[in-house]
This record gives C-alpha cells, sequence and structure tokens, in this order.
C-alpha cells in the first residue's frame, strides 16, 4: 500500500467505519444511561440558595476558592488544554472544509499561523498536564491504564496533524494519513472511554445539581 | 547530427553558442540541485557525450508523453540534447513501419547490448498473457522481457509506465502494472507524470550523459532532484493557503483574486513534482496559474484517489453508514436498558426486607 492508497483508505473506508463505530457508539452509551432511571422521589424538595442544575453545570467549570493555587496545573492547564483543542479542531479551515462537505454547514476559520500557535501551546500543556499526572503520587493512585489511553488517543491527532500541516518527520501524505487514522481511533473510542465525557458532562453536573438542590445540599 | 561528433560540435555546427550551452548547464544543475561546480563537470561531459543509443517502447499509453517530449521548446538547447541521442526505435517518430522498424529495434538492441537506454512510456498489460497490447504480434509484457535484458537503464516515461496510471485505475480490465512491477534487475528511473515535464525528461538524461548513473531516487525511484518538494511547497498561491483564503467556486471572488484552489480539490499538498518551479510551454503556467486545482498526476493511482474536485480534507463517502450506525446503536442502547431494567426488577423482587430480629442475629 503506498501513500496515496492509505490516504485514499482512512479518507474512504476507514473514516466510514469510524464515523459509523462513533454514533454507534454514542447512541448505545447515551440511550444507555439515561433509561436507567431513578425511582420517583417524593419527598418534598428543599430550597437552598445558589443550589440548582444549571447553577452548577456553570459554577463546576470555576475553580473553588484556593484550588488554582494547591492544584495549578489541573485547573490551568486543563483549562488551556481543552480551549485549545476546541480552537484547533473547530477552527483550522480544512477541518471547517471537513464538516461542509458532511452536513453543509460552515464558519470562518482562523489564519493558519493562529492555529499553529494554539496547537504548540496545547501539545505542551498536555504533556505537562501528563507530566503531573505521573508526579504527584495521588494523580498517579487514582490513574489507570484508560486514563493515560485517553491521552494518547487526544494527544496523537494534534500532533500528527501539526506536524502534517508542517511538513515534519514523514512526507505530508503519510502524516496527513496518519493523522487522520489517528482521529478516527479517537472517534471509535470516545463512546466507550472517559472520553464520553464530551457528551455527558454537562447533563452529568446538570443532574448533580439539581438532585443536590433538592435535598438542600449546596454543591 | 554526423557520426563521432560531440554534443558541442554538433551544437557549434547549428549556430549554438558556448555561453548558451554553458547557461543551458548551469540551469539545469541548479534545477537538479546539484552545486555549482557540477555545471562545468556537466558541460564538459555533455560537451565531450557522444550518442547513447536509446529505444524507446510504447504500450499502453496514449503519446502523451510522446507529445510533452516534442514540444519540449524545439529547437532550443533540450531539442539539441535530444538530437544528439540516438533514437533507435520510436514508433511515433520514427520514418520506418512494419518489418522494416521491428528490424531496426532488433539491430539497435544487437548493436548496443548492454549499453543502451530503454524508455518506456505506457503500463504493461499482464491480463490474458499480455494479449490485451500488442505490438507486431508480440505482447508488450513480451517485448518488455527482451528489450529489458540488455539495456543499461530503464527510464520509465509517464504515471503509466511508472506506476500504472490510467490504465491501471479501478477496476484494471487489462491487468495493467508498472515496468517496476515487471523488471526487477535494471536500474529503473520512474519519470511520473501525465505527461512528465519535458526538462525533467531531459534532464534525467543529461544526467545519465554526464555522470553515467542514476539520479538520487525518492521511494518511488523519481528523481529527487525534480519529485523532492510537493507542487503546494512551491506554489505561488500558498499564502493565501496560509491565510486562510481560498476559492470556493471556479468563479467566485476568491478564483478571480487567485486564492488557493485547496477547496476545489487541488491535490498540491500530496503531489510531488516540479510544475510550480519549471512550468509548462516554455515556461508559461502551471495548471494551479490557469485556475484549475492539481490532480495529482504524478502520484501513484492517482486516478482512484477520492476524486479532482474533493478537498484532500473531505471523505470520499462520508456518510455511508451513518443511519445504519445510528439506528444499530440505538437498538444496542434499548436492548441494554431493558436488560438493566430486567435487573433492577430481578434485584427487587429478590429483596429481603431486614427486621431488627435479623440484626440480633
Amino acid at each position: 500500500m503506498n501513500e496515496i492508497q492509505f490516504l485514499t483508505w482512512v479518507r474512504g473506508t476507514g473514516l466510514n467505519l469510524a464515523l459509523g463505530l462513533f454514533l454507534l457508539g454514542v447512541f448505545w452509551r447515551l440511550i444507555e444511561i439515561y433509561t436507567l432511571g431513578r425511582k420517583p422521589d417524593i419527598a418534598p424538595a428543599r430550597s437552598v440558595a445558589g443550589a440548582s442544575g444549571w447553577h452548577t453545570v456553570v459554577r463546576r467549570s470555576v475553580p473553588p476558592p484556593g484550588m488554582v493555587k494547591t492544584s495549578p496545573v489541573s485547573y490551568i492547564g486543563g483549562y488551556i488544554f481543552h480551549v485549545g483543542l476546541m480552537v484547533v479542531v473547530f477552527f483550522f479551515a480544512p477541518h471547517i472544509k471537513l464538516v461542509n462537505s458532511l452536513i453543509g454547514i460552515s464558519w470562518p476559520g482562523l489564519p493558519s499561523q493562529v492555529i499553529d500557535a494554539v496547537a504548540v501551546v496545547t501539545l505542551a500543556t498536555m504533556v505537562v498536564v501528563l507530566a503531573d499526572r505521573i508526579n504527584k503520587p495521588v494523580k498517579r493512585y487514582l490513574s489507570t491504564a484508560g486514563d493515560y489511553f485517553a491521552w494518547m488517543l487526544t494527544f496523537l491527532p494534534v500532533l500528527t496533524g501539526y506536524l502534517a500541516v508542517k511538513h515534519m518527520v514523514l512526507p505530508y501524505t503519510t502524516m496527513l494519513a496518519l493523522h487522520i487514522l489517528c482521529v478516527e481511533l479517537l472517534l471509535i473510542a470516545l463512546p466507550f472511554t472517559k472520553l464520553i465525557h464530551v457528551f455527558t458532562l454537562i447533563p452529568s453536573r446538570w443532574y448533580n445539581g439539581d438532585i443536590s438542590g433538592k435535598r438542600g445540599v449546596s454543591v | 547530427m554526423e557520426k563521432g561528433e560531440t554534443l558541442l560540435e554538433h551544437m557549434e555546427r547549428e549556430g549554438m553558442s558556448r555561453r548558451t550551452f554553458l547557461k543551458y548547464c548551469a540551469s539545469l544543475a541548479s534545477l537538479m540541485a546539484l552545486p555549482p561546480s557540477a555545471a562545468a563537470a556537466m558541460a564538459e561531459a555533455l560537451g565531450k557525450a557522444r550518442r547513447p543509443s536509446v529505444i524507446w517502447l510504447p504500450f499502453q499509453e496514449c503519446t502523451g508523453c510522446t507529445e510533452s517530449i516534442t514540444r519540449s521548446n524545439a529547437p532550443s538547447v533540450e531539442g539539441m540534447i535530444f538530437d544528439m541521442i540516438s533514437l533507435d526505435y520510436q514508433e511515433t517518430l520514427m520514418a520506418a513501419a512494419g518489418f522494416q522498424a521491428e528490424e531496426a529495434l532488433q539491430n539497435a538492441m544487437k548493436e548496443n547490448y548492454g549499453k543502451y537506454v530503454l524508455i518506456i512510456d505506457g503500463s504493461v498489460s499482464t491480463g490474458l498473457d499480455g494479449a490485451y497490447s500488442c505490438i507486431g504480434g508480440r505482447s508488450n509484457l513480451d517485448s518488455l522481457k527482451e528489450a529489458a535484458k540488455g539495456a543499461a537503464a530503464i527510464i520509465a516515461l509517464g504515471t503509466c509506465a511508472s506506476f500504472g496510471g490510467i490504465p491501471k485505475a479501478n477496476p484494471n480490465p487489462t491487468g495493467a502494472v508498472a515496468v517496476s512491477d515487471i523488471i526487477k534487475d535494471k536500474p529503473i528511473i520512474n519519470i511520473s507524470g501525465c505527461p512528465p515535464i519535458p526538462v525533467v525528461i531531459t534532464g534525467v538524461i543529461a544526467h545519465y550523459l554526464t555522470f553515467g548513473t542514476v539520479p538520487e531516487l525518492d521511494k518511488h525511484g523519481r528523481p529527487k532532484a525534480f519529485y523532492g518538494e510537493t507542487i503546494h511547497d512551491r506554489c505561488y498561491r500558498r499564502p493565501f493557503y496560509d491565510q486562510g483564503k481560498f476559492a470556493k467556486t471556479f468563479d467566485d471572488e476568491g478564483a478571480r483574486n487567485g486564492w488557493c484552489l485547496f477547496e476545489l480539490g487541488c491535490k498540491g499538498p500530496v503531489t510531488y513534482n516540479a510544475c510550480a518551479t519549471t512550468k509548462w510551454n516554455d515556461g508559461t503556467s502551471f495548471p494551479i496559474e490557469s485556475g484549475h486545482g492539481c490532480i495529482g498526476c504524478s502520484e501513484p493511482d492517482f486516478w482512484d484517489a477520492g476524486g479532482f474536485y474533493k478537498a484532500l480534507s473531505t471523505a470520499a463517502s462520508p456518510l455511508k453508514y451513518v443511519g445504519a450506525a445510528a439506528a444499530v446503536g440505538a437498538a444496542a442502547g434499548v436492548a441494554v436498558s431493558f436488560a438493566n431494567r430486567a435487573r433492577k426488577s430481578a434485584a427487587k423482587a429478590a429483596h429481603e426486607t431486614t427486621t431488627t430480629s435479623d440484626l440480633e442475629k
């Protein structure tokens, strides 16, 4: 298989399979999770100021007092790489073109130089976040193989994408194909790993806040 | 050209100045990324060179490669170089026909055994023992094997000879393959392109005459000097790509302003060739300059690489399984959900009430 055949496969059959498995997984997991159900809550709801589902969705995104100092890498690093990922994934012109070809919607992209800079910062931050996870005994103890796997699945698409755009390490065609392949692995694994938080994050926070609020607990 | 005459003598006789010849050598050396000193060596070697025998066999091809080389800005220096080789067999250009032509071929092979350069254009049909493409009652496959035996080097001219090209495109009814798929024991230089650039053809021949060796090749067997960089790397529209300015259709404002053609399917980023630097038609322009994206013709299997007008970042047929996948996923979710509910009911049914007397046991 030469690199054009490789690229053709990842753009064609590979992407079809990955998108298919991704949707299959997402539908499966979300339906499974949200049909688990809860017993009807017959106790009268209590009311505490600031405790509700939507409030919690917002507040959980803001670090509690003192926590930034205690765990700066988790908070600052976490913010940087999540925002960085969003910028790189959704505002790089070829990515927008891909979405446009899939579902026909389009929006303005950012200049390549901006994307380049954000990609470098994102990659560096992800390395720091990983080092911190390995370095801090508590984080290391809490980490499973799944966490490292999820990190790798997230890191590789950004790395290969950057190397492809910059024509580094491997010829562009091979690197572009590897980039698409890494994204496909990410898509397939996403519904079945912790990465499902892409979809469950906000509903989970809402539920936690809502149930706690009804019990009179401010979270 | 008279027998025994060197290239320089021939050129002088044709009214070409030594200065023009040296300029040609210098530009060729720089084009092939050779050190400046190579220009002098090239001039000396080329000046003394005597015409090597060249046998050119056309197989499953369209004669586009021949058209390209004959438009090598004749009567330019490149044309002269071509005068210099002894083109002993070339069906399209030769006066001889029929048995006379076949005889010329056999004589050329016999007289220059082990020394001639074999140029092949067109792919080799292997289906039905090569019966899809025959010349003089012999299959191309047969002719190639015979001619390759006595060749010093083989130049696979054009994408068909280099990689199979259009005849090899899906579903490849004739079983077309590249020259390198058949011949394994000779140095093969792939000069891909549909057609290849004239100066690249003459440049490679000049390199062979000068150094007597095959130039440095990339992993597809193409001379690195000409196929070392992508069209995209050398494209004059590259700044627009970097700025995110893309033509969306062939007649919008972006297209009129000369913006990047990536979104219109340009294959420049994955195509290795010298079009953007050497250009075509005596340096006039190249396809992107004329407003059309690169179709990637110098790459293997370019014909089947997902559509000429689809951007590289887009998928070939992306939403093929999406509906089915969503339905299967939803069904799986519902099934698991029912299983979970059944487990919950079973747990509820199996639940035993604990009383204080149980705790005292």
